[in-house]
Formats: C-alpha cells, sequence, structure tokens
C-alpha cells in the first residue's frame, strides 16, 4: 500500500477531487495547509509598505491506495491540479506498512 | 430670553447619537488592521475611553473645558455634576436654543473619540491600565484645556459682553468642528507616546499587514456616518452652516478617497481597499476644521489635497523609524494639519458671514496666520504634556506588556480572549491556532510551540 500526498493549489480542490471519484477512489483527507516551495511567497503592499507573505495558503491531500493504483492515481492527482503556472504543489508517494479501518479492525488492503 | 427650538435640538441629539458611533467604528477601523491576536484590545482601548472620558465629564470634565472661570486657557474646576443645568439653554458666545445637556452631550463625544484616536498609535504592546490612566490624566489635563481654547466662545451675559471664552476661539482662528482640538490634539499626542513606548517587537522584520480588511470598511463607513453628526452638528442648530457643513463633509471625503487611490495606483500599481478606507478618513480629518468657512468647491480642493499627502506621509515612519502603528499621525495629524492651513487660502464670508476671506478670496495672509498659531499651539502643548505624561507612567507602573506577553499576543495576555475560534473542535487548542491564522511569523510560531 501507498499513502499519496498532494499539496495543491486551494482552487483546484473541486477539480482533484471530481477527478479521484471518478476514477474510483473511495475516500481522501483533506486538511488547510501552508507553505511555499521553489514559488517563494509574494509581497502585498499596505499603505505603501511592502510586507512579504512568504506561507502562502495551500490545500493538503492524502490518500491510502494499493500499489498497483499509485501511479495512475498520481497522474490523475497531477493531471486535474495543473494549471502550468508556478505554485501548482508537489505530490509524493510513501510506502505504508499497515491500515487498519477502526470500525471492523480489518487490516491490509481490505481496510482501504 | 429665546424659546427652545425643537427642530434645533432634534438635530444636535441625533447628531450627538452619531457622534458616539464613531468611537465603536473607529474601533472596528483600528482593529481590523492589527494583527488577529491584538484586534480585541485595540477595540477594548476605544470602549474604555468611552467609559472613562463620560464618567469624568459629567462629574468635572464639561465644566473644566466649557465653565465660565473668565479664563481665556481653562475653564472653571467644579464638581457641579451637571444636575443644576436641566432647564439652562447653551450659551457659547450667544444662546442658542437647545438644552445646555444638549450641548454638554454632543461635546462629551468629542472628548471621547480624541483620546480613542490615539490608540491606533500604540497597537499591540500598551498595558491596559496604563492606558485607561493615561487616557484619565490627558484628557483632563490635555483635552478639556484645549476644547476650551478652541470651542468655548464664552458666556454671552445680558448686557452683551462676552466672558471667559477661550483664547484660540477669540483671536479668530477658524477651526469648525475639531482640527486643532481633535485630530492635532490626538495625532501630537500619538507621535508623543510613539516615541516613548518604541517600536513594536519586529517592526519592518515581520510582516504586519492588517487581519481583516472588511472590518476597516465598515468601521471607515461607520466613521464617514457619524462624521456628519461630527461636522454638522457643530452648527448646532438645523439651519444653513450644518447643511453647507454636512455636503463639504461629503465631497472632501469623496475626493480625499480618490486621490490615496491615485497616488497608490501610480506608485504601487494598485488601489486598495485599505487606502480607500484610509483616503476616505484622511479627508473626513481635513474638513473638520474647515466644513462650514469654504464652498464645496472648496471642500474638494482640501480633501484632495490630503487624500494625495497623508497617503505620502505614512511612508515617513519607516523612515523616520517610529512605530506609528496604524497612522494616527500621518492621518490625523497631517490631515489636520492640511485642513487648519488650507482654511488660510479657501475660506471665504460668502458663505459663512462669520468667516474671514482666504488668500485666495483676497483676504490676505491674516487669516492663514491665525491658523497656523492654532495649530501650532495645540500641537506644541498635546506633544509636550503628553510626553511627560507618557515617561512619568512608564517609569512608575509601566507602558508596554512584557516581551513575551506581545509575542503571545495582548489579546490573551491583557484580556484572556481571543478574537477569533478557527479551530473546529471548538477551541480546545484554540491558542495554537489563532497565532498560526493569525500572524506567519516564525519567531511567533516558535514562541508558542514552547510556551504550549
Amino acid at each position: 500500500m501507498k499513502l499519496i500526498t498532494a499539496i495543491i493549489k486551494p482552487f483546484k480542490l473541486d477539480d482533484v477531487k471530481s477527478a479521484l471519484e471518478t476514477f474510483g477512489l473511495s475516500g481522501m483527507t483533506v486538511s488547510e495547509a501552508s507553505g511555499f516551495g521553489r514559488q517563494g511567497g509574494h509581497t502585498e503592499v499596505y499603505r505603501g509598505a511592502e510586507y512579504t507573505v512568504d506561507l502562502i495558503p495551500k490545500v493538503r491531500l492524502e490518500v491510502l491506495v494499493d500499489d498497483s493504483d499509485a501511479d495512475s492515481v498520481v497522474d490523475v492527482i497531477v493531471k486535474s491540479a495543473q494549471t502550468g503556472r508556478i505554485g501548482d504543489g508537489k505530490v509524493w508517494v510513501v510506502p505504508v506498512d499497515a491500515v487498519v479501518r477502526v470500525r471492523t479492525g480489518e487490516r491490509g488492503s481490505q481496510a482501504l | 430670553m429665546p424659546e427652545l427650538n425643537t427642530g434645533d435640538t432634534a438635530w444636535v441629539l441625533a447628531a450627538t447619537s452619531m457622534v458616539l458611533l464613531m468611537t465603536p467604528g473607529l474601533a472596528f477601523f483600528y482593529g481590523g488592521m492589527t494583527r488577529a491576536k491584538s484586534t480585541l484590545n485595540m477595540m477594548m482601548m476605544s470602549f474604555i475611553t468611552i467609559a472613562i472620558v463620560s464618567v469624568i465629564w459629567v462629574i468635572f470634565g464639561y465644566s473644566l473645558a466649557f465653565g465660565d472661570s473668565g479664563s481665556a486657557y481653562v475653564g472653571e474646576f467644579s464638581l457641579s455634576g451637571l444636575g443644576g443645568a436641566v432647564n439652562e439653554l447653551t450659551n457659547n458666545g450667544g444662546v442658542y436654543p437647545i438644552p445646555l445637556l444638549a450641548f454638554a452631550a454632543f461635546q462629551l463625544m468629542f472628548a471621547v473619540i480624541t483620546p480613542a484616536l490615539i490608540s491606533g498609535a500604540l497597537a499591540d504592546r500598551t498595558k491596559f491600565i496604563a492606558w485607561a490612566v493615561f487616557v484619565t490624566i490627558w484628557v483632563t489635563i490635555v483635552y478639556f484645556p484645549v476644547a476650551h481654547w478652541v470651542f468655548d466662545f464664552g458666556t454671552k451675559q445680558a448686557d452683551g459682553t462676552i466672558t471667559g471664552a477661550g483664547w484660540l476661539a477669540a483671536s479668530g482662528v477658524e477651526d469648525f468642528a475639531g482640527g486643532t482640538a481633535v485630530h492635532i490634539n490626538a495625532g501630537a499626542a500619538a507621535l508623543a507616546l510613539v516615541i516613548v513606548l518604541g517600536k513594536r517587537i519586529g517592526f519592518r522584520k515581520d510582516p504586519m499587514r492588517p487581519h481583516n480588511l472588511p472590518l476597516v470598511m465598515i468601521g471607515a463607513g461607520l466613521l464617514w456616518f457619524g462624521w456628519f453628526g461630527f461636522n454638522a452638528g457643530s452648527a448646532l442648530g438645523a439651519n444653513g452652516t450644518a447643511a453647507l457643513a454636512l455636503m463639504n463633509t461629503q465631497v472632501a471625503t469623496a475626493a480625499a478617497l480618490g486621490g490615496w487611490l491615485l497616488v497608490e495606483k501610480i506608485r504601487d500599481g494598485h488601489p486598495t481597499s485599505l487606502g480607500a478606507a484610509s483616503g476616505a478618513v484622511a479627508g473626513l480629518v481635513a474638513i473638520t476644521p474647515a466644513c462650514a468657512f469654504v464652498a464645496p468647491w472648496g471642500a474638494v480642493v482640501i480633501g484632495a489635497l490630503a487624500g494625495i499627502i497623508c497617503s505620502l506621509a505614512v511612508g515617513l515612519k519607516y523612515k523616520l523609524g517610529y512605530d506609528d502603528s496604524l497612522d494616527v499621525v500621518g492621518v490625523h495629524l497631517v490631515g489636520g494639519i492640511v485642513g487648519c492651513l488650507l482654511i488660510g487660502f479657501l475660506g471665504t464670508h460668502t458663505v459663512n458671514s462669520l468667516g474671514l476671506d482666504g488668500v485666495l478670496y483676497g483676504g490676505g495672509f491674516t487669516l492663514l496666520g491665525k491658523q497656523a498659531v492654532g495649530v501650532v499651539a495645540v500641537l506644541a502643548y498635546s506633544f509636550i504634556v503628553a510626553f511627560i505624561l507618557g515617561i512619568i507612567i512608564d517609569k512608575t507602573i509601566g507602558f508596554r506588556i512584557t516581551r513575551d506577553a506581545e509575542l503571545e499576543g495582548i489579546d490573551v495576555t491583557e484580556h484572556l480572549e481571543s478574537a477569533y475560534d478557527f479551530e473546529p473542535r471548538g477551541g480546545s487548542s484554540g491558542g495554537l491556532a489563532s497565532v498560526l491564522h493569525g500572524s506567519s511569523t516564525t519567531a511567533t510560531l516558535e514562541k508558542t510551540e514552547v510556551s504550549s
């Protein structure tokens, strides 16, 4: 099993969510996040004074998938989250040792 | 003895209520501009001022400002409590057909908002009890005497003589609704306290952007509305002067809003909502002394110049290194000076038989000279007394909160409250959440993580 974590632009969340639903995924976890990557921050001007805002709002999306689905799910996320402009975010995949469904105690792929 | 006029009285009572609303409006205006961790304290500084000054006013403040002591510099000190004034009419250089208590209540609202204006310069770092002490003493030894100088036209006696007029009022300084007594007075005191208190931690280094600009816009809207009471109410009657003041207030504010945005568009590339709110307030400030002495086109000129000059002035604090947090000096002191001095150019007796002609109406420099005296006198007195008072408070009870408290956020440390609950679980870890949302400074984050 794999944990796929995607940091995306907040306004792309709906696109990514429906693309993943269309793909057949049955769940995901979404949280608000903030940070910066190569994009850096941006400057805002208040009464003529420039402020550097280095932490930009993003959405962090996490899904657990079977090993065989991982590559396709990553493709779905990247394709639906892409605007082509700087600041689109990142997706990464890490292996997961164990998954347990709390309600039933099922383990492994059955718990996904 | 003239009869009470119900129309005049109704307008002054309504105007009084409108001016009261300006102080909560100011609380929103300032409160939106601070960071999320100090917005409640910013608003509380205005609200406690309403409480303190109102009580002082009926006990001895009104007498000290408007009581007839025969002095040109201060009213009469008496603990009258205003109880005997119920059946009296207003006598201020002449008898107005409105109750004395209506005039006293109207002037109270001016006494309330003036110290409240100062609070914006002291955001994020002022000990609440020290602020309360400062307000109590400053209104007593600065605002009440200065109101006497500017607003007290004396008591007209039965034989027609006038006694006890304030020295600026008697010398013909034209300040209709408080460019000197309110705005220059507050701005100068703000500058003094900024020097006494010093900079906020992280000034010019950390981002201190306004946490809620819609709140700032609401505040500016309430100030604008209330200001019609402030300026047009100062006519003390429902008459042509009130109408002139109201129209001038509107067009000057509109022109200032445009002027400020024009500077931003040219200099920074974007007209901002904070600029619109600030420009409106700058225009309101500048037209305050002038609103009954200039023609509406003159008000447009005053407003436009105030918007442009104030928008340029607020940047000076970074060059000079003074942390006038919410630009009280740049807007109220500078705007007040602009308005008071421009009367010397644009004043005309054609709109107000009591007014003098300014430079542009062939009146020469006489009026401008008087205006300059008024500006310098109030600025110097307020600055010096506020500076000394500030130092005394700082050396005795302390004027600033501790460094740790300032980093954690003054709302929690001074009031044990948070303005916003961002935490979906209902605030079980609200402290961290509100700091996270309120500021992206790493200093604050590290501090919170250590302390929690």
